[in-house]
């Protein structure tokens, strides 16, 4: 087929771009431009350089914050993508069970998110809830208001309780979209079960998995509405997440400066790691047999 | 319309208004003589445009390691990132 040498289609693209130019590139301008000054309302400002972004880097809570995000958001990947995974290798592949099954994983995403934490509130005390209560009849003590391990958990469950089904869903989808003639071809090699799940199910599945793992990781390290209505950050700081102490710097204290230069920080760190997976997981595999 | 909410200052100006140069000087480059893909010394084969992407990147967390971990002038941060990025662009 000859190159498209007709550039015109790229005007189509022009509404997308004033959109994107509204929504988020003058609204990124503006948080670079408060993050060098002191902003003490409006038309009052000062210009102060790179003040904040010294502050903000010496600032030991936020470390804090960004290792405890950085071990969540590894936790949720660890957890959810394998189980994701292994989810949908067990689902039915036809028949009416499929459309049964596939409604019933994805019921958790239907959920508003600040509904989720309250859901799990309740689910989770220790006094009227199902699962609390549970967990202390077995005489184990659990209280995730008092104690950080048992918000950790109580977060981890619920975080995989919702975003898991997004993974299996993307697997599933991925699963389904590979043709028969790769499993008969296995089948006549004796291929081991691992073996058709390692070279034809797993690079198959590598395009969806991607975005599974960026969408998990992204979301993940900017949670913010579930530890808040579950936890408050709390108990004591232990799950005081990036976004949440970002909140507490911008609204709580209203410290426009500060909490731009923060915000900044953050959307790097969130770029470079994004970059990062994408190149990972496009390059594995690379040069092995196609 | 005016434009006193995005409270501009002059070194923001001046650091957008050399970005949107350098995207445009590379779209015409582009145009002009489109990239061909190539592997440099970074791990991964890579366009120009990968290149500037992972310069611009780069030079974000240079300037935030200098601010981070040192008293000195910003200036020298800000040169350090225009041969990190040269460097990148030619053997990149």
């Amino acid at each position: 087929m000859d190159k498209w040498e007709d550039n015109r289609a790229w005007f189509l693209v022009l509404p997308v771009f004033v959109i994107v130019a509204f929504s988020a590139i003058i609204p990124l301008m503006t948080v670079v431009n408060y993050s060098v000054q002191d902003i003490f309302g409006p038309g009052q400002r000062v210009f102060v350089g790179t003040e904040w972004f010294e502050e903000t880097l010496h600032d030991t809570r936020l470390h804090d914050a960004l290792w405890r995000q950085l071990l969540f958001s590894g936790l949720v990947l660890l957890i959810e993508i394998p189980l994701g995974i292994a989810i949908a290798l067990t689902m039915p592949k036809k028949g009416w069970s499929v459309s049964l099954s596939l409604v019933t994983v994805a019921l958790p995403l239907l959920i508003p998110w600040n509904v989720i934490g309250t859901i799990w509130i309740v689910f989770t005390r220790p006094d009227i809830g199902l699962f609390g209560k549970a967990i202390n009849s077995l005489g184990l003590t659990f209280d995730h208001t008092a104690s950080p391990l048992d918000a950790w958990i109580t977060l981890m469950l619920m975080e995989v309780w919702h975003w898991t089904p997004l993974v299996v869903l993307l697997a599933y989808a991925g699963l389904r979209a590979i043709p028969d003639a790769y499993y008969q071809a296995a089948s006549i090699d004796g291929a081991s079960a691992w073996a058709v799940f390692r070279y034809i199910q797993l690079p198959k599945m590598r395009g969806v998995l991607t975005i599974a793992v960026l969408l998990r990781f992204m979301d993940s390290f900017l949670i913010y509405a579930e530890p808040f209505v579950l936890t408050g950050g709390g108990p004591g700081n232990s799950t005081t997440f990036l976004s949440i102490y970002l909140v507490k710097i911008a609204v709580g204290q209203f410290d426009l400066g500060p909490a731009a230069a923060f915000s900044l920080i953050y959307f790097l760190i969130i770029l470079l790691f994004s970059w990062l997976f994408y190149q990972a997981i496009q390059n594995v595999g690379k040069g092995e047999a196609p | 319309m005016t434009l006193e909410w995005m409270a501009w200052t002059v070194p923001t100006a001046v650091f957008f208004i050399t970005i949107a140069l350098i995207l445009t000087a590379m779209t015409i480059w582009e145009t002009v003589s489109p990239t061909i893909e190539r592997r440099g010394f970074l791990p991964i084969a890579t366009t120009r445009g990968d290149r500037l992407f992972i310069g611009l990147l780069g030079s974000a967390y240079i300037h935030l390691a200098w601010v981070g971990m040192t008293d000195l002038s910003i200036y020298i941060a800000l040169g350090i990132s225009v041969v990190w990025m040269m460097v990148l662009m030619r053997w990149g």
